[in-house]
């Protein structure tokens, strides 16, 4: 608010939901805190890999050196000598694609359903929701497992099988959003002049729909990152690609020797997933001012 | 009685569930690149001629795909998952083999992170923005974002190297000789890593939902008549809110079971815990394929098992639901 007496345009649209929620957010500690966080491992992977392009498949050094005690290598190498740092860059973005990529995939299957679930009710709603509990009971890291060891682990695969294990909690979320707002006037009135039902569903429920659907996405960010970083722990991700997990992976058995080697890369993965649930906190926070205090 | 009626049901709706993941199974085998008997009896040759021709046709995969499938049911109802080429063993063995030390550590880890989230959010529900509530907040945010398998490698190497005072690898000291006492002292002293590890993602989130959950109750119009009758303060946070706020606690628990043993599977891993996880694990890096689908399978079995003692859970928690009585 500004202290003119007499309101300028400026502060009506400074009053929007949209600037109050930014407002808000902007003045949440941990929110920007995420939002710092995530940028610098943005930066490190993708400016990174420019500034410091060293193949972290490369033997560079003695192996088992430890962090800060040689120049050539500044985080020190695993039990064959390469380079933790490198590893660290090209790594994250693999882990970061890989998740992203799995998140986007998660949300749109999760929407597609969610969304044909809560519009058309009936029996589109039961099959759909009988499958959606089919996914959510299963194990999703054992059935993930059993998808990428029969189909080779390759980024794609290991991509598609957190997707296609990952959608469920996406899908009812949808689901609820849609059943809610379908009931609404504005969506009765789009009826009422004969607007399609694909019309209906992507062009005035589904904009409506998003904001919880947005701050869910950071869950889903997140939690993919994190299955990324299981599976190739448990030796299930692409083997010819540096991630986090795999570094992880390759060095747990000599995680007595050198804790830098498990300890870096995994101290990577947690940063990058605090950072993007801090931001889905704030999000949520901000966007819905009744839960504030809680 | 209407406790019956819901186990009933919801046994019914798991055998559903179960078939399902065969079909699933079925089909995964029949989808992935290569001959299925690949799968069924490891690609690494070594099988002769004459066992590839055995497994076809007691497989009956010459057949058409809807007989395959009935073949397949039919074994899998009669307990034959088909048999592991690493261990070369059936698998079901396998399984009964290594359902116990999972079952425990998951039971362990159950009970710790539901009975210490509920306490960390009763606890953080009191002053919901004192000190003791942020500490526990960031506590959950660090719980939910660290990868559990990272967690368990970081108390290794520290209960290894710089205090000795917990096993950090398997189940049991071989060499120790003794009673049935000593070998369950000696079982728990190996579970508490383990246990410890898969508990913080679970208490974290525990208790951020129980102290929601508490706010909630809190605010409600029963328990403001409870104070007003001058219920003494422990009785109504105890014996008023934390009833009614436990209730989502447990659903969420029952919901969870699911990715609670995929957290088994890499605390296993990490701490060689010689359970269904290590068995995963190793299946996974001999590609013993009739073991990782038969896990599915299992997994799913304990998931149907899980999901009845919930409802049991939930019964007692809440009486509406065993005398049928709808809330208020």
């Amino acid at each position: 608010m500004t202290n003119t007496a007499i309101p300028s345009e400026n502060d009506i649209v400074a009053s929007s939901p949209t600037r109050e929620a930014l407002h808000m957010f902007l003045r949440n500690r941990a929110a920007v805190l995420g939002v710092i966080l995530l940028s610098a491992v943005l930066l490190l992977t993708i400016v990174g890999r420019i500034v410091y392009a060293v193949d972290p498949f490369d033997i560079v050094g003695a192996p088992f050196t430890a962090p800060w005690t040689d120049k050539s290598v500044p985080l020190g190498t695993d039990h064959l000598g390469r380079n933790i740092l490198a590893g660290l860059i090209s790594g994250g973005l693999a882990t970061l694609t890989v998740g992203g990529a799995a998140a986007l995939l998660t949300l749109g299957i999760g929407l597609l359903v969610g969304a044909l679930a809560g519009y058309f009710g009936g029996w589109v709603d039961e099959m759909l929701m009988r499958l959606t509990e089919f996914f959510q009971v299963l194990p999703s890291l054992i059935l993930a497992m059993v998808l990428v060891s029969l189909f080779s682990p390759t980024l794609t695969t290991v991509t598609i099988a957190i997707g296609l294990v990952s959608w469920p909690t996406t899908a009812r979320l949808t689901r609820a959003e849609f059943l809610k707002l379908k009931q609404l006037e504005y969506v009765k009135s789009a009826r009422a002049i004969a607007c399609s039902d694909a019309y209906i569903i992507t062009r005035i429920i589904l904009p409506n729909a998003l904001p919880p659907l947005v701050i869910s996405a950071t869950l889903v960010i997140g939690a993919a990152i994190l299955f990324e970083a299981g599976l190739s722990f448990l030796g299930l991700g692409d083997p010819n690609i540096m991630s986090w997990g795999l570094m992880i992976g390759t060095g747990r058995p000599y995680a007595l020797d050198a804790w830098w080697v498990i300890a870096l890369p995994g101290f990577a993965i947690f940063l990058t997933v605090l950072a993007v649930s801090l931001i889905g906190d704030g999000l949520n926070d901000a966007f819905n001012p009744k839960l504030r205090d809680r | 009685m209407r406790i019956v009626s819901i186990v009933a049901e919801r046994l019914a709706y798991g055998i559903g569930l179960l078939v399902a993941v065969l079909v699933l199974n079925f089909f995964l085998i029949r989808l992935a690149p290569g001959d299925p008997v690949q799968f069924l009896i490891g690609e690494m040759g070594g099988a002769s001629e004459q066992f590839v021709r055995e497994i076809r046709a007691s497989y009956g995969l010459d057949r058409p795909l809807l007989e395959q499938l009935g073949i397949y049911l039919l074994k899998a109802a009669q307990g034959d998952l088909g048999r592991s080429f690493y261990y070369n063993s059936p698998v079901l063995d396998l399984f009964l083999s290594r359902a116990g030390p999972t079952i425990l550590l998951i039971a362990t880890a159950t009970v710790v992170s539901l009975v210490a989230g509920t306490v960390l959010g009763v606890l953080s529900s009191r002053r919901p923005d004192g000190l003791f509530s942020t500490v526990v907040t960031v506590f959950s945010l660090i719980g939910y974002a660290a990868p559990v398998f990272w967690t368990g490698l970081l108390l290794v190497i520290l209960f290894a190297s710089y205090l000795p005072i917990f096993p950090v690898q398997g189940m049991r000291n071989l060499a120790l000789q003794g009673n049935a006492l000593t070998v369950a002292l000696d079982i728990a002293h190996h579970l508490v890593l383990p246990a410890l590890t898969l508990s913080i993602i679970y208490m974290a989130q525990y208790s951020r939902l129980a102290r929601a959950s508490m706010l909630e109750v809190l605010g409600s119009d029963y328990v403001r008549t409870a104070r007003a009758k001058g219920v003494s303060e422990t009785n109504v946070v105890f014996k008023h809110a934390l009833r009614n706020a436990i209730l989502p606690v447990i659903t969420i628990t029952g919901l969870h079971f699911g990715q609670l043993l995929s957290g088994a599977v890499l605390v296993e891993a990490v701490f060689n815990w010689p359970g269904l996880g290590t068995l995963a694990y190793d299946s996974i890096l001999r590609r013993d394929y009739p073991t990782i689908l038969g896990l599915l399978f299992f997994a799913a079995i304990m998931v149907v098992i899980a999901n009845v003692l919930t409802d049991l859970c939930y019964a007692w928690a809440d009486p509406r639901i065993k005398t049928g009585r709808q809330s208020a």
